[in-house]
C-alpha cells in the first residue's frame, strides 16, 4: 500500500441493508445516527413501507446505500420472494434489528433464517451485524445475560455466516447506539489502515495522549490512536461516549438557537483541566479531530497549530481509496 | 408563632421538603435531580414508606426529605417542629396526568395549616409530568390549579402567602430550572451574587451568566437581564459536555492499579486534585453565533456564560481576567 500514490477518485458504493420485524426500532436508529434526531423524536415515526432507501455520504467517497426495510410480514415476504435477488444482491453488509421486547422471539429467529439464507445465496461474501435491541427495557442486572442467551440462539440460526456474525446490544437512549455503528463503519471504511497510520505520526508529532477522528455529521468516529499510558484509561468505552456527547452537544445548540441541526456545528472547543487537555476542532470537509493532551498550554498551541498543518495531508486521504475490504474478502 | 427564615434553629441546613399523592413522583424528582438517575429508571422505583432524608453538599448543604404520599403531617402524633422548623420550602407534587382534586385539597389544608404556624415556609407547587400533555391541556391544567389553590386562600384571607407554582417534568430541564428557583430563594446572598454577575456581564459585554452547582446543575444564580429557558438549557447540556469529558479523561494516572471498572469518579468533576480550574470555551463555525464559555470557580459552581458577535480570541484574555476577579469577590461570599 502506498498512501500518497494518487488513486483515481472514484466513490465506493456499499449496500447495508437495515432489516428486522416491525417495530423493532430500525428506522428510530437510522434516523438518530444519521438525521439528527434525538431519542425522544423516535416516537414520531411511522411504520415504513416498502423499502426507505437513504445515500449517505461518509468520509469523502464512501457512499452508503442504507436500505431500511419495512419489516411488516407482508413487506418481507415479498423481499424473499419476489425481490429476492434485487434486495439481497450485491449486499456489503446486514444489519438485522432484534426487539428484545419481543414476544416472539423464536419466530423472529425464523424470519431471521429465512433471510440470513437468501443473502448467503446472493451475497456471500456480505458481513452480517446483529442488534439486540431497546435493552434500556430491561432492568440493568438482567441485560448481560440475557443478551449473551439471545446471541447464541441467534447465531447457531446463522447458516453459513455462523462464525463470522457479530453482536451488539443496543439501545437509542445511550451511547450502545454509537458503539455499534461505529463498529459497522469501521468495517465499511475502505482506507482506514492509511488513516491511522498518519494519525499515529500526527500523534507523535503533537504529543497526544489519544486522538481520535470523527465523521462530523453522524459523529460516529472513524477511528483513534491512543499512546502511552492512556491505555490504562478505565473508560474503555470513551469514543462511543463521545459520539454521543459531541451528537448531543450539536441538537442541544441546534434545538435552543433554532439553528438547522446540520449547520449547528461548533468551530473548536477545548476543555482543559488539571490533568489534561482536551480539544476537538476540524480537519477534513467530513472530520473532525479530537485530541487530548497532557495540561500544558504550550503543548496545546504547539498541537493546535500542527493539526491545522496536517489538514491537507488528510483531505487528500478523505477522497483517495484503498479497496481494503474488497481484498479481505477476496 | 413564625420565625424569620434566617433564625436558624438546629442544623441550619435549608430543608426541601418533597410531599404529595402517592405515585405523583417525588422519588423520582429527588432521584432524578439529586442523584442523577436517568429519568426512564425511575419507573422501577418502589413507593416510598417511610421519610427519605437526603444530605445535599455543595455550595450550601441541605437536606431533601422524601415523604410517603398517605402521611398525615398535621396528625398530632407527628413532630411537625422537626419537620417545618427549618427555614426551606415545601415542594408540593401534583400529577397533572392523574385526577389531582385531591391532591389540591389536601395542598390547601396544608398551605392552611402552614400560614398558621410556619408562615415563613415556601410553597412551591409542581405540577408535574406535563410531558405527556398536550400543550392546551398543559395550559389549562395549570390555570386550573393554580386558581383553586389561589380561591382557597383568599377565601380564607391569606392572598399573600408565599405559594408559587411550576411546570414540572423529569424529561426535560424543566424540573432543573424549578429547582434553580427553589433554591435561589433560600440563599441569602443571592442579591450579591446577582450584581457581581451585572458587572461581569457589563464589562466583558457578555449576553447571559449563570453560576451553576455543577452537580445538580441547579443554577444558583444569573446576571438580571431577562432569562429565557432555552439560554439555561444550553449551558445545562454544556456542563455535561465538560462533566463527561472530564470524567473520561480525568483519571487518575498517577494511581498504577488505575484499571479499575471507571464509575463513581463522577464526583471529581475536575480537578481539585488538579492545580487549575477547569475551562472551557466552544466557537460556532456559523458566523455570528453564540459562543460558550465555562469556568470552573470552586468545587462546586462553574460560571457559564454565553457570549456573542465578536472574537473570542480576542476578548479571551479580558474575560479570563474578570472572571478571576468575580472568582475571588465569590470566595469571599461563600467561606468554602
Ligand atoms: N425503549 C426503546 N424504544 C425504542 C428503541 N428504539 C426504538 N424504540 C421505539 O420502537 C418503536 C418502533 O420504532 P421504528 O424505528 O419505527 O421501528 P421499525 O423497525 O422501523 O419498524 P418498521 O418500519 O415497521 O419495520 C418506536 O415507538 C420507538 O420509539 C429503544 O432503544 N428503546
Ligand atoms: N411521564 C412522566 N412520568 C413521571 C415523571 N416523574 C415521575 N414519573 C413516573 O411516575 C411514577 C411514580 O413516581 P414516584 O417517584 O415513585 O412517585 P412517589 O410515590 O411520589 O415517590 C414513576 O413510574 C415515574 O417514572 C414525569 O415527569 N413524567
Ligand atoms: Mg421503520
Amino acid at each position: 500500500m502506498n498512501p500518497s500514490n494518487p488513486q483515481p477518485k472514484r466513490q465506493k458504493q456499499r449496500k447495508v441493508l437495515l432489516m428486522g420485524k416491525s417495530g423493532a426500532g430500525k428506522s428510530s436508529m437510522r434516523s438518530i445516527v444519521f438525521s439528527n434526531y434525538v431519542a425522544k423524536d423516535v416516537r414520531r415515526l411511522g411504520a415504513t413501507i416498502d423499502v426507505e432507501h437513504s445515500n449517505i455520504k461518509f468520509m469523502g467517497n464512501l457512499m452508503l446505500n442504507l436500505w431500511d426495510c419495512g419489516g411488516q410480514d407482508g413487506f418481507m415476504e415479498h423481499y424473499l420472494t419476489r425481490q429476492r435477488e434485487h434486495v439481497f444482491g450485491s449486499v456489503t453488509v446486514l444489519i438485522f434489528v432484534f426487539d428484545i421486547e419481543s414476544r416472539e422471539f423464536p419466530a423472529d429467529v425464523i424470519n431471521y433464517s429465512n433471510i440470513v439464507r437468501a443473502l448467503e445465496e446472493c451475497s456471500p461474501s456480505a458481513k452480517i451485524f446483529c442488534l439486540v435491541h431497546k435493552m434500556d427495557l430491561v432492568q440493568a442486572q438482567l441485560r448481560e445475560r440475557l443478551f449473551v442467551e439471545r446471541s447464541e440462539y441467534i447465531r447457531a440460526a446463522s447458516e453459513g455466516f455462523k462464525g463470522a456474525v457479530e453482536f451488539f446490544a443496543t439501545s437509542i437512549w445511550d451511547q450502545s447506539l454509537y458503539k455499534a455503528w461505529t463498529q459497522i463503519i469501521y468495517y465499511l471504511i475502505p482506507n482506514a489502515s492509511t488513516i491511522e497510520t498518519l494519525l499515529r505520526q500526527l500523534g507523535e508529532v503533537i504529543d497526544a495522549r489519544e486522538i481520535i477522528l470523527y465523521e462530523r455529521t453522524t459523529c460516529l468516529m472513524v477511528t483513534h490512536v491512543t499512546r502511552g499510558e492512556e491505555d490504562r484509561n478505565p473508560f474503555t468505552d470513551r469514543f462511543e461516549r463521545v459520539s454521543s456527547i459531541l451528537k448531543t452537544h450539536k441538537q442541544s445548540m441546534a434545538k435552543h438557537t433554532g439553528m438547522p441541526a446540520t449547520s449547528a456545528n461548533f468551530a473548536e472547543m477545548h476543555v482543559k483541566t488539571g490533568r489534561f487537555m482536551f480539544f476537538i476542532t476540524r480537519l477534513t470537509e467530513n472530520t473532525n479531530l479530537a485530541a487530548v493532551i497532557p495540561p500544558s498550554e504550550q503543548i496545546f498551541n504547539a498541537a493546535r497549530l500542527n493539526i491545522l498543518l496536517a489538514r491537507h495531508k488528510f483531505a487528500e486521504l478523505d477522497i483517495a481509496s484503498k479497496p481494503r475490504m474488497d481484498m479481505s474478502q477476496a | 408563632t413564625g420565625r424569620l427564615p434566617n433564625s436558624k434553629q438546629g442544623d441550619g441546613k435549608p430543608r426541601l421538603l418533597l410531599m404529595g399523592q402517592r405515585r405523583s413522583g417525588k422519588s423520582s424528582i429527588s432521584s432524578v435531580v439529586f442523584h442523577k438517575m436517568p429519568p426512564s429508571e425511575t419507573l422501577y422505583l418502589e413507593t416510598t414508606t417511610r421519610i427519605t432524608k437526603d444530605q445535599m453538599h455543595s455550595f450550601m448543604d441541605f437536606q431533601v426529605w422524601d415523604f410517603p404520599g398517605h402521611l398525615d403531617y398535621f396528625d398530632p402524633a407527628f413532630d411537625v417542629d422537626n419537620i417545618f422548623g427549618e427555614i426551606g420550602a415545601l415542594v408540593w407534587v401534583i400529577d397533572a396526568q392523574d385526577e389531582y382534586l385531591d391532591a389540591i385539597n389536601r395542598l390547601n389544608t396544608t398551605i392552611l395549616n402552614l400560614q398558621q404556624h410556619y408562615p415563613s415556609i415556601n410553597v412551591e407547587v409542581f405540577v408535574h409530568k406535563v410531558d405527556g400533555l398536550s400543550e392546551d391541556y398543559k395550559s389549562d391544567t395549570f390555570r386550573d390549579i393554580i386558581q383553586r389553590v389561589q380561591d382557597e386562600l383568599s377565601d380564607n384571607g391569606y392572598e399573600n402567602a408565599p405559594v408559587s407554582f411550576y411546570q414540572t417534568s423529569i424529561y426535560d430541564h424543566s424540573i432543573f430550572e424549578a429547582f434553580s428557583k427553589v433554591i435561589q430563594k433560600l440563599i441569602p446572598q443571592l442579591p450579591t451574587l446577582e450584581s457581581l454577575l451585572n458587572s461581569l456581564c457589563s464589562t466583558c459585554r457578555i449576553e447571559k451568566a449563570y453560576l451553576f452547582d455543577v452537580l445538580s446543575k441547579i443554577y444558583i444564580a444569573t446576571d438580571t437581564s431577562p432569562t429565557d429557558i432555552g439560554s439555561y438549557e444550553i449551558c445545562s447540556d454544556y456542563i455535561d459536555v465538560i462533566v463527561d469529558i472530564s470524567e473520561i479523561y480525568g483519571w487518575d494516572r498517577s494511581n498504577p492499579d488505575a484499571q479499575k471498572t471507571g464509575d463513581s469518579s463522577a464526583q471529581d468533576v475536575s480537578g481539585d486534585s488538579g492545580n487549575d480550574d477547569a475551562e472551557s470555551l466552544i466557537t460556532m463555525e456559523k458566523k455570528g453565533s453564540n459562543y460558550l464559555y465555562l469556568r470552573e470557580i470552586n468545587k462546586y459552581l462553574a460560571l457559564i456564560c454565553i457570549m456573542s458577535e465578536d472574537s473570542p480570541t480576542e476578548k479571551k484574555a479580558l474575560v479570563d481576567y474578570n472572571v478571576s476577579i468575580f472568582q475571588e469577590a465569590l470566595q469571599k461570599v461563600f467561606q468554602r
